[in-house]
């Protein structure tokens, strides 16, 4: 523990009291905070609690070799600190975020611009980065895209076909989330949770009720912690598969995509198996689930699960089968796995750059404590190992399913929440399909949400497709775009 | 060796759309419970269990007209229904949900217990949509489910395209926008844009909780509270998000191509 000193050192889901954060003046908590940085420690969430006197500044680091989380904060501030992010690029959102909900100043801060703030009736989000010269074109793209998708806004800076710099400004999904959540919890906070990124209800969902059940003092039955693990994994396999389904077509390689699509929704049909909801909606409450997966259920889950299984190999085997694939995702979109390790990516991009980051290993909490699927990981850090790390994993949860599945525990699935302790912190983890959800509640005397920050994985992410972009043409964007699928909402709260 | 594999299961697999409007509609699954029904007659007075039970407010009660519930707010989680010992509120399993006017979406009055279905498009809008409806999508807030489950109609299992319906890049190639999202204060202008970039005549479909009301934002200042204050609604389709059975049949019924037994 002593690498993670003056930080107070503590686990995945548990609760301390906030007194027993150590305080230190913002520049002591800058300097510290970038000391841990450089010895290889990962920024997992930077926030502003409000005061009376200003601004507490919070660090929350995660040190994966250790399984251990270290926090630490700030006295009160206002006006401005030394900026974290010239030397440690991971800080950069968190910076601009601090300083759009609290207005204090990074000094130093290269690009320092609102992240979701909304003028009136669109982002506040200009100006963009240009690059000049008489050969340099702007592509804009956005917010409403050509497909199904949710909005956003890309600059493109190129020289012909090639991209000098992309910019990518976010903000458009904003719908308060964070800013509802102080006094709470509310009625309404737990289908907010579910509803923050659609696609990822479940890995939020588990983070919410694990930092009610962390604030409350108690655990959800093992029961409930197996059925939240199994969800997990179901989410995890409807993402990927739609995921190699969606990079297939953009590649024009019709076999999987019309497979994938398909048997994305026999996933997501699974999860409705459960809850009745096909993203996983009303299956997790703070203190267990509302639903019980009994045996014939469970046997009706066993061998859905094994025909779909049994599809989507196939389906991806013909993906990896074919020269004309592999071919157009080698080398493009690369990330450097120094770059990728600067800029804090987390999740399936972060291991495709063979970074070894995966929450359910490395911060174990609730059913991974028991059990975890091994790390999927590979090095070349381009689409092809963004694909590969996917293809893997849909694997690999695959089997983690069958034996949890061949191994029920038994008992409630519901245990009785007592209210939130005071004047506390509460920090979950959880490894969704896109990497770390972290959530992090500070209580107030009462009990009631002080302040809850909320970092979905594509918070740290989107800054990895904008650099993965450099130096490829534009017209690769779409299958570099997909190679992330990242969440708007997620990061737009 | 590939390319015979793929031909050869292909073969194998035959052809997976769903018979279903044809034939019947496939099952919800059985936790789904599908519609609500309010019978607010067997409201005693003063009871608020399902109102302290819901989580968006989706039901109210006013001095004197009895239980109402806005299945337009309504994210289907099924509390009232456990809370409510008087079987007032209770599960149809019925998949189809969508209205054509928002106080259809109102449960509880007498003769209102149940959701007023969309009717079909006048005849002459029908003629020229119904053979042929181009959508252009608007994601305006929405967590993404909505959007996820649109695409799913899409795919191979559900074939939206045999019904001549297609979601299209350009407002410019489009009959009309379908929303999802509560309309953020960050994609009003885009809305706007899109809408007026659609030629007339033109329809417009909310679809899912957030696009009617708020779904589970309402009440928040970063958003509108629903597409309908920004442009005028001819569709909604409940739910957090609606089942893809629920759009198709939304989607058919408005087209009026749903066969009778179906309706």
């Amino acid at each position: 523990m002593n690498t993670l000193a003056p930080f107070f050192p503590i686990t995945n889901a548990s609760r301390i009291s906030w007194a027993s954060v150590p305080v230190f003046s913002v520049t002591k908590l800058v300097r510290l905070t970038s000391e841990m940085l450089h010895a290889g420690a990962r920024l997992c969430s930077w926030f502003g609690v409000p005061d009376q006197d200003g601004t507490i500044l919070v660090a929350v680091l995660a040190l994966d070799a250790e399984s251990t989380l270290g926090v630490a904060r700030s006295e009160p501030v206002s006006g401005s600190y030394p900026s974290l992010t010239p030397k440690h690029p991971q800080a950069h959102l968190f910076e601009r975020e601090v300083w759009e909900q609290h207005g204090l100043v990074p000094v130093g801060h290269p690009w320092l611009k609102p992240v979701r703030h909304t003028l009136k009736n669109a982002p506040a989000n200009a100006p963009f980065f240009r690059v000049e010269g008489g050969e340099v074109h702007e592509v804009a793209v956005g917010p409403v895209h050509a497909g199904v998708i949710e909005p956003g806004h890309f600059r493109f800076q190129c020289a012909g076909e090639e991209v000098l710099h992309l910019e990518i400004a976010l903000g458009y999904q904003h719908r308060g989330i964070e800013d509802a959540l102080p006094g709470g919890p509310h009625p309404a906070s737990m289908s907010q949770m579910e509803a923050l990124a659609g696609d990822t209800s479940i890995a939020h969902a588990t983070a919410y009720a694990s930092v009610m059940e962390a604030l409350g003092g108690v655990e959800a039955p093992l029961r409930a912690q197996w059925l939240r693990a199994v969800a997990l994994e179901l989410e995890r396999l409807a993402n990927h598969t739609g995921d190699m389904g969606a990079l297939a077509l953009d590649v024009a390689f019709l076999p999987t995509s019309a497979a994938c699509g398909k048997i994305r929704g026999d996933f997501l049909n699974l999860t409705a198996l459960m809850c009745g909801n096909r993203f996983g909606r009303g299956l997790i409450r703070p203190g267990g689930c509302r639903h019980d997966l009994e045996e014939k259920r469970l046997l009706a889950l066993v061998g859905r699960l094994k025909t779909h299984m049994a599809d989507v190999e196939q389906a991806v085997a013909w993906f990896w089968d074919a020269a004309s694939v592999r071919v157009r995702f080698r080398n493009v979109g690369v990330v450097h796995p120094s770059q990728a390790a600067d800029i804090g990516l987390v999740g399936p991009a972060a291991r495709a750059c063979g970074l070894v980051r995966d929450v359910r290993f490395d911060h174990p909490a609730g059913w991974h404590r028991f059990s975890q699927a091994p790390v999927a990981v590979w090095p070349s850090g381009d689409i092809f190992a963004r694909a590969r790390v996917r293809s893997l994993e849909i694997q690999r949860s695959g089997r983690y399913l069958f034996e949890q599945l061949d191994a029920p525990v038994d008992g409630e699935i519901q245990a009785r929440l007592p209210a939130p302790q005071p004047e506390s912190l509460s920090v979950v983890l959880v490894e969704g399909w896109r990497g770390e959800v972290c959530h992090v509640a500070v209580t107030d005397h009462f009990g009631r949400f002080r302040r809850y920050k909320i970092t979905d994985p594509s918070f740290h992410n989107w800054t990895g497709l904008a650099l993965a972009l450099r130096g490829t043409a534009v017209s690769d964007f779409p299958i570099c775009n997909k190679s992330f699928n990242l969440s708007y909402c997620g990061f737009d709260l | 060796m590939f390319i015979f594999d793929t031909i050869k299961n292909r073969i194998q697999r035959g052809c997976q759309t769903m018979p279903y409007p044809k034939g019947p509609a496939p099952a919800l699954p059985d936790r789904h419970g599908g519609a609500l029904r309010l019978d607010a007659s067997r409201c005693p007075e003063g009871c608020t269990r399902c109102m302290d039970a819901c989580p968006v407010e989706a039901i109210s009660a006013n001095a004197g007209q009895g239980t109402r519930l806005d299945l337009g707010r309504c994210l289907f989680c099924g509390d009232c229904v456990t809370a409510c010992p008087h079987d007032a509120i209770t599960r149809t399993n019925d998949h189809r949900l969508a209205v054509r006017r928002r106080e259809d979406l109102i449960l509880g009055a007498p003769g209102a217990e149940e959701l007023r279905l969309a009717e079909a498009l006048d005849k002459k809008i029908k003629s020229l949509f119904g053979r042929s409806l181009r959508l252009r999508q608007v994601s305006a807030g929405g967590c993404g489910a909505c959007e996820a489950d649109i695409n799913v109609l899409g795919t191979i299992g559900w074939d939206l395209g045999r019904f001549g319906i297609q979601y299209v890049a350009s407002p410019r190639h489009a009959d009309g926008v379908l929303i999802t999202g509560p309309v953020t204060k960050g994609m009003e202008l885009a809305l706007q844009k899109t809408w007026a970039a659609v030629p007339e005549p033109r329809i417009a479909i909310a679809l899912g909780a957030c696009a009617i009301s708020g779904g589970p934002f309402v009440g928040h200042a970063q958003h509108n509270g629903g597409a309908g204050s920004i442009i005028p609604i001819d569709l909604y389709i409940p739910g957090c998000p609606p089942h893809p059975l629920t759009i198709l049949d939304g989607f058919l019924r408005l087209l009026d191509r749903l066969p009778k037994h179906n309706l």
